[in-house]
């Protein structure tokens, strides 16, 4: 039963998205009644599959899974199929309810009700209605022309997702990844009419895809060694001892250079450094994807799927034994970006932006996390950065929507989205600030009530606890800046007295937006009461650390608890509630942009990377493209000898024609034939006289000649 | 040198000479006359060979009826020719040399067969000659068939003509 | 008799050579058909001869002769039909300028 419904899981969305764009394109209700059903469906059937294997006693022993035969390869067959265990039904478990959020969302983010915009275009934002009301006309906004057309797009991207999720096989995990991968392109460059949007959208497949080719290269390799791309079939532990003891390049064993190969596509996915360039213009995107991509669903795909890899990653590792390569190698990229990101955060002024690269360095936190070996710290962190940074994105969405109102209506245009544009907004906007709070204090790892803290603490722990310190200090660092700039970001918004006109009219969304917030907030808040570490002082042992238990016993072993200690938990209050302070302390005063000293060039230009790699990598990929391959190699070179090859038949045409065709076939033989029997028959037929006598000597003559030679010749009479 | 022989040569000299008259002579109506000449030699010729009825039939059509056609044809188409010029073409030596040569040759020929060397048996006595030409031709199993043949032919021969000579001008 | 037969017959070959030549050579049509008249004269004088010579009793060399009697006045007679009418189409009577039978 529990089979039947985990292979359904991803059909709703999928058949909503077909439904949508084949026959209900143009009714705006339908449309969005069938993708919110479709992902009601799948949430109902997540739901399910979660409650029944909390019911399983030993679940990761006795996952839900069925494969079927799919591609015979010789006398085997390349096997697909589900796999509930317990990693993939906390994930099942966010996933579906984040996107349920997202869903009913939309449908008041793109205006649901609203009229139709006066110059509305199909390809950009709407730009809002005039309507005239109690007397004066203004501008209200208006519903989204491409309306029925996003929620197919996201229909696609839920498919995507829960494809990845249930699938209990590299392939099928690939597929849903590419299937988000090209989703994250198309609801990018949803508003494909802005150049900027365009380029987002195209910047962020590339960069993904540059990670997918060394994960499809590490799945290649990995069938390869293995003839199978099984989960069950690779964590075999003789199988994963096969590849641990097996030497393969640069010095790595084979799982090490297949569990690097995996991480590159993780790099790319969840926008680690140095692929982490396309996230932040992402946010060209609608707010729905934002967080659908960047929260929820897409870039926790990536994370989910390293996670996965943990066997293999650490194939040949216990704890307490250091780190092998590819994990010292994942570790650093997770700090290292964790940190960056935070940096880069702190300059930014857009509120989506801010955002951006909190998810990136929070990404960064959990994939540390991983390197060092928590693998259940990673996963905590991992469902409860995705509740809160979707709150937090669609919060930020609502904050946006409640500006564009202020806007249209006063007719003051200034950029929605610019955070120094807002402020007093807690008061015209309740809602959305109590959940925003909620959101922001998660991300900061507020202590205790906050679910944040519980999974932030964790991984402070285990860094701690297994003495990586330079991990530690690094990623409290980060935390520190987290809660810096999120601070920044609430007191800038919320706080103060309003600094434009349209934030003085900015009003409350409504309904369709504000209950998903509420919903998110809810979970954000007590998501992290089911991973209360044992020892933890106080609240420790009152409730049974269940989320350590269940998803830990997704491993063959069990992994220990790590020890408390009051450092990484002192750290870990210090970091957030001072970064909260002092953010709150230095912004309840800052106006402008010009008082903000955290403005820093290098900050604000994201130090500077997108012009390394505009420099190092498109510039001469441009120039290959268009002058080496384009102009010199094929017009020049191809083209050339083309050319040449063409002309040089010509030329042995005319050649042949003028030098042997015309002279010799047609003025020797053909000319010339008929020359010579012209002149001899003009010669000849002057023998036909048509004068008697003439005719009669010849004959007579030849007679007596022939008769002289007979008598001659021959002899006798 | 008999006397038939002698007879035989000068009759002999006669055809020839007239013969050669009429192919040399510039005037066509002494060809004509000429040719008279030389037929009548040979029906003194065909008498010496006792083929009487033949020298008189040569007389009375080839002179009488064939050469007065000739004189016929030649007094019609007077107007042109007249008589002017060189009445041989101007290569006549090759038939000359051509005559010659056969003549040669035939002589020759004639010579070289010791057969032809004899002279004539005695006619057998009780051959009318006469009466046995008439038989030959209109027999049965002697010449009827040539006979008539011919006849036809000089039926055709004088329809031909007429019509030829009639000129009928569209 | 006492001439024998080689003479008749050098005397046809003779008057057959000259009629040969005046056929040849001369140029008025009637003129050629006087030198033909000569030569059947001369296969005339050596059918006559054979008939003598070989056995008078059988009639066939006189009859030879007759046919070729016949078969010269019908040829004279069609010929010289036919050179009148030449004659009145063409004005002449010159053999060598009636070519229209040319190339």
């Amino acid at each position: 039963m529990e089979k039947f419904i985990i292979w359904l899981l991803p059909l709703p969305p999928l058949l909503s998205f077909f439904v949508i764009l084949l026959f209900t394109n143009k009714r705006k209700a339908l449309s969005h009644g069938i993708a919110v059903g479709a992902a009601g469906l799948s949430w109902l059937g997540s739901m399910i599959i979660f409650i029944r294997a909390l019911g399983v006693e030993g679940f990761g022993k006795q996952v839900f899974g069925s494969s079927i035969n799919w591609l015979p390869t010789g006398s085997t067959w390349l096997k697909v199929g589900v796999q509930i265990d317990p990693l993939s039904a906390i994930v099942v478990f966010f996933v579906a309810w984040t996107v349920l959020a997202i869903f009913v969302y939309s449908i008041g983010y793109h205006n649901f009700g609203q009229p139709k915009g006066d110059h509305d275009v199909a390809g950009l934002p709407p730009q809002g209605a005039t309507v005239t009301e109690h007397g004066h006309k203004h501008s209200v906004p208006s519903i989204e022309p491409m309306y029925s057309r996003f929620f197919a797009f996201i229909s696609l991207f839920a498919f995507g997702m829960y494809t990845l999720v249930v699938s209990d096989n590299l392939l099928t995990l690939f597929v849903g990844w590419e299937i988000m991968g090209l989703c994250s392109y198309l609801l990018i460059g949803f508003w494909f009419g802005k150049p900027s949007a365009r380029n987002a959208a195209v910047k962020a497949f590339m960069t993904t895809r540059i990670g997918d080719v060394f994960m499809l290269l590490g799945i290649a390799f990995v069938y390869s060694f293995t003839s199978s791309l099984s989960f069950s079939e690779i964590f075999k532990p003789d199988m994963l001892q096969a590849l641990a003891s097996t030497p393969a390049f640069f010095g790595l064993s084979a799982a090490g250079i297949i569990g690097l190969l995996l991480f590159i596509g993780t790099v790319g996915k969840s926008a680690q450094w140095p692929l982490h360039v396309w996230l932040p213009d992402a946010m060209e995107g609608p707010t729905p994807v934002s967080a659908m991509i960047h929260a929820a669903t897409m870039v926790s795909a990536g994370v989910y799927m390293i996670i996965r890899m943990f066997p293999l990653i650490s194939a040949g590792w216990t704890e307490g034994m250091p780190l092998n390569t590819t994990m010292s190698i994942i570790a650093f990229i997770g700090a290292f970006t964790a940190l960056f990101a935070a940096t880069i955060a702190v300059a930014q002024n857009d509120i989506k932006r801010v955002l951006a690269y909190s998810t990136i360095s929070q990404l960064g936190f959990m994939i540390a996390a991983l390197g060092i070996g928590a693998y259940v710290a990673a996963a905590f962190h991992l469902v409860t950065h995705a509740f809160f940074k979707a709150l937090l994105f669609l919060g930020s969405g609502s904050v946006i929507h409640g500006m564009e109102h202020g806007v249209l209506h006063t007719g003051d245009h200034v950029d929605p989205q610019d955070m120094f544009n807002m402020g007093g907004l807690r008061k015209k906007m309740p809602i959305t600030f109590w959940t925003f709070l909620i959101g922001g204090f998660a991300l900061s790892g507020f202590p205790v009530l906050t679910a944040g803290f519980w999974s932030k603490d964790e991984i402070f722990a285990e860094t701690f606890g297994n003495g990586h310190l330079a991990v530690f200090i690094v990623l409290a660092v980060a935390a520190f800046l987290t809660a810096f700039y999120t601070m920044r970001q609430i007191t800038l918004t919320f706080f103060g007295e309003p600094r434009t006109k349209a934030a003085k009219h900015a009003s409350e969304t409504p309904w369709t937006m504000t209950v998903p917030l509420i919903v998110l907030a809810v979970f954000a808040v007590g998501f992290g009461w089911v991973g209360i570490p044992e020892h933890f002082p106080g609240l420790g042992g009152l409730i049974p650390n269940w989320f350590h238990e269940f998803v830990g016993g997704t491993l063959t072993e069990l992994p220990k608890a790590v020890e408390f200690s009051w450092v990484p938990l002192i750290t870990s209050l210090c970091v957030a509630l001072g970064g909260l302070f002092f953010g709150w302390l230095v912004y309840r005063k800052v106006k402008s942009p010009k008082q903000d000293f955290l403005q820093i060039p290098v900050l604000k230009n994201k130090w500077y990377f997108d012009e390394i790699y505009n420099f190092v990598f498109i510039k001469p990929a441009s120039w290959i493209a268009e002058k080496f391959t384009s102009l010199y190699m094929d017009q020049t070179v191809i083209d050339g000898l083309l050319h040449s090859v063409a002309r040089f038949s010509l030329f042995l045409g005319d050649a042949f024609r003028n030098y042997f065709d015309k002279p010799v076939i047609n003025e020797f033989f053909g000319d010339g034939t008929g020359n010579v029997v012209k002149a001899s028959g003009s010669g000849l037929r002057k023998i036909q006289a048509g004068r008697i006598q003439y005719y009669m000597v010849a004959s007579v003559t030849v007679l007596v000649i022939f008769a002289l030679l007979y008598y001659f010749l021959i002899g006798g009479l | 040198m008999t006397v038939d022989q002698i007879i035989f040569i000068l009759c002999a000299a006669l055809i020839l000479g007239s013969a050669l008259m009429v192919v040399t002579t510039g005037k066509l109506i002494h060809a004509a006359l000429w040719l008279v000449a030389a037929l009548f030699g040979v029906a003194i010729l065909y008498a010496i060979l006792q083929a009487g009825f033949l020298a008189v039939v040569q007389v009375v059509v080839y002179i009488g009826a064939i050469a007065i056609l000739f004189i016929f044809a030649v007094m019609l188409t007077r107007r042109e020719m007249l008589d002017k010029g060189a009445q041989t073409r101007s290569n006549w030596w090759l038939p000359a040399l051509l005559g010659l040569l056969i003549l040669t040759g035939l002589v020759f020929l004639i010579i070289g067969q010791p057969a032809f060397g004899r002279t004539a048996a005695e006619m057998p006595l009780g051959v009318d000659t006469l009466r046995n030409l008439g038989m030959a031709l209109v027999s049965q199993n002697a010449f009827v068939l040539p006979f008539e043949v011919a006849s036809i032919l000089l039926l055709a021969a004088l329809v031909g003509a007429v019509f030829v000579a009639s000129g009928n001008n569209e | 008799m006492s001439i024998p037969l080689s003479w008749y017959l050098i005397l046809a070959a003779a008057l057959f050579s000259i009629g040969l030549f005046g056929v040849l050579s001369r140029k008025n049509a009637i003129a050629i058909l006087l030198g033909v008249e000569l030569m059947l004269n001369a296969v005339n004088v050596n059918l006559v001869a054979f008939w003598r010579y070989q056995d008078p009793a059988k009639m066939a060399g006189q009859v030879f002769a007759i046919i070729v009697f016949a078969v010269a006045a019908a040829e004279v007679a069609v010929g010289l039909a036919l050179i009148i009418s030449v004659y009145r189409r063409r004005k002449t009577v010159v053999a060598d300028e009636i070519d229209l039978m040319k190339w």
